[in-house]
């Protein structure tokens, strides 16, 4: 089981990856559209990836609800 | 004849010689070869095993995460537009951005991405291919791309006529120009499809030189151990403008786009006429599109792709159209053949051959075929003052595209 410092240091990988985040700014308050500046088609990349990373189904639905760093923490939190 | 006059005051491009203008024209002149082999692993079991890559990766200019949305025909349309951007100082100029088009297009498309997400889809499942897919193979993609880099909002074009797309989109921009949708034209074309499946299909229609032993000796137009063409990729861009707006700007101007002629067979989806009727009319017509006759065509980069059957009807064209005073070259056969993006950097060729008064080589013209009865600046290059240069594409389609470019 990953820690919630874990999820949130792997999330900043990928939205490096995807995104070109500085991982320095991700942070559990950020949110991904108005903070870290992610577009609708990275996120569905990052999603993707994090499925992958922490081995979590994310269905679409979900997605609209995982605002900010902290929700998608939460959301694999729970369910990994 | 049309009473508006269109200049080029703006070049770039990205090709198997160089990264930029200056050092492909440089290497055209040397005639360097950019044919190499292909040392990718997917090479290994493919009769064809030789290609002109780009000299400079898109990676190197553009930054990992923009690139990675990108196919990569779109990622070198971007690198070329974006020099000719630069260098037609236009970008300072206070250019109504509602003046100003894209005509851009690929001979192809986004066949990488295509084939690189389908392995993915028959790998990992649906849910893994690229959200990214669809605007990267999408072949008005690299237009559309220069549109928003540029924020060019008169309309984004993007042809597609095979190896005759960069030359038709180039008089494309001519028409928009005058017919006032435009002041200002971002031109050309690109190409990115060194690829197992388009390589493996040119191949089986034995269109393609498999002398994988002497890369750099295998594009050989008019020569008679001419085999086929060889792949290249890259992109090249042309600024046309309205001459009156780009002299009130004070704009450096390379040379006048004089005619356009534009043409189709209807003889073959991909036998060229041997006869190149097609190609006379298109040609005849860009003459008198600029208001010349035959006798004013110094110089023709011709479209010569160094296959057997090609290369000798276009010299039945051009001395049927033009005559047989003009001194011709194939510049594939430095660059190997750019399909779609050919038109557009070869018109970049015989326009600085005016700029200059220089003709780049034909290298690896050893042995002419003797059916070759006109002058080839051959293995070196040749001054000559210049006044008006042709460009000639042909395309599978049977598209055929004649640009007549005059000194400014």
């Amino acid at each position: 089981m990953a820690t919630r410092t874990e999820i949130t240091s792997g999330l900043a990988e990928i939205l490096e990856e995807v995104a070109g985040v500085n991982p320095d700014d991700v942070a559990e308050e950020k949110s991904f559209t108005d903070d870290l500046d992610v577009d609708s088609l990275s996120m569905v990349e990052v999603v993707v990836a994090a499925e992958e990373k922490f081995g979590v189904k994310i269905p679409d639905n979900e997605v609209q609800n995982l605002k900010t760093v902290g929700d998608a923490v939460n959301y694999i939190e729970a369910n990994h | 004849m049309s009473t508006v006059d269109v200049v080029v005051t703006g070049l770039g491009a990205t090709t198997p010689l160089g990264g930029d203008v200056a050092s492909t024209w440089d290497a055209m002149l040397a005639g360097r070869s950019g044919v190499g082999h292909l040392t990718q692993e997917w090479a290994g079991s493919l009769p064809v095993r030789i290609a002109a890559q780009l000299a400079v990766e898109p990676s190197e200019v553009i930054e990992r995460v923009r690139l990675r949305r990108m196919d990569r025909s779109e990622a070198m349309a971007l690198v070329a537009a974006k020099e000719a951007w630069a260098d037609s100082g236009l970008a300072d100029s206070g250019l109504d951005q509602e003046r100003l088009a894209v005509s851009f297009g690929s001979g192809i498309g986004g066949a990488i991405t295509m084939l690189d997400q389908d392995d993915i889809l028959e790998q990992h499942g649906p849910r893994r291919v690229s959200p990214h897919t669809v605007p990267m193979l999408m072949p008005n993609g690299p237009a559309a791309y220069i549109g928003l880099e540029l924020q060019a909002k008169a309309g984004v074009r993007a042809m597609a006529s095979a190896c005759a797309t960069g030359a038709e989109a180039v008089a494309l921009g001519l028409d928009l120009i005058r017919l006032g949708r435009a002041d200002v034209v971002v031109a050309g074309s690109t190409e990115a499809v060194i690829h197992p499946l388009p390589v493996a299909g040119f191949a089986s229609m034995r269109a393609m030189s498999t002398r994988n032993d002497e890369p750099e000796r295998a594009s050989r137009p008019w020569d008679k151990n001419r085999d086929g063409f060889v792949l290249g990729e890259g992109a090249g861009a042309l600024i046309l403008e309205r001459a009156d707006h780009a002299i009130a700007r004070g704009a450096r101007i390379y040379a006048r786009l004089a005619g356009a002629g534009i043409t189709s067979d209807g003889y073959d989806i991909v036998q060229p006429d041997p006869e190149c009727r097609g190609g006379i009319r298109a040609m005849r017509m860009a003459i008198e599109d600029a208001g010349l006759t035959g006798a004013d065509i110094h110089h023709v980069n011709a479209h010569a792709t160094s296959t057997p059957v090609g290369d000798m009807g276009e010299i039945k064209g051009i001395r049927a159209a033009i005559g047989s005073h003009p001194i011709l070259t194939s510049t594939k056969s430095m660059t190997g053949h750019l399909l779609g993006a050919a038109g557009a950097l070869e018109s970049i060729a015989a326009i600085l051959a005016i700029r200059d008064g220089i003709i780049p080589p034909t290298i690896n013209l050893d042995d002419p075929d003797e059916r070759l009865d006109l002058e080839v600046a051959a293995h070196k290059a040749r001054s000559a003052d210049l006044q008006a240069a042709m460009n000639n594409s042909f395309g599978f389609g049977g598209h055929n595209v004649a640009l007549v470019f005059t000194r400014a």
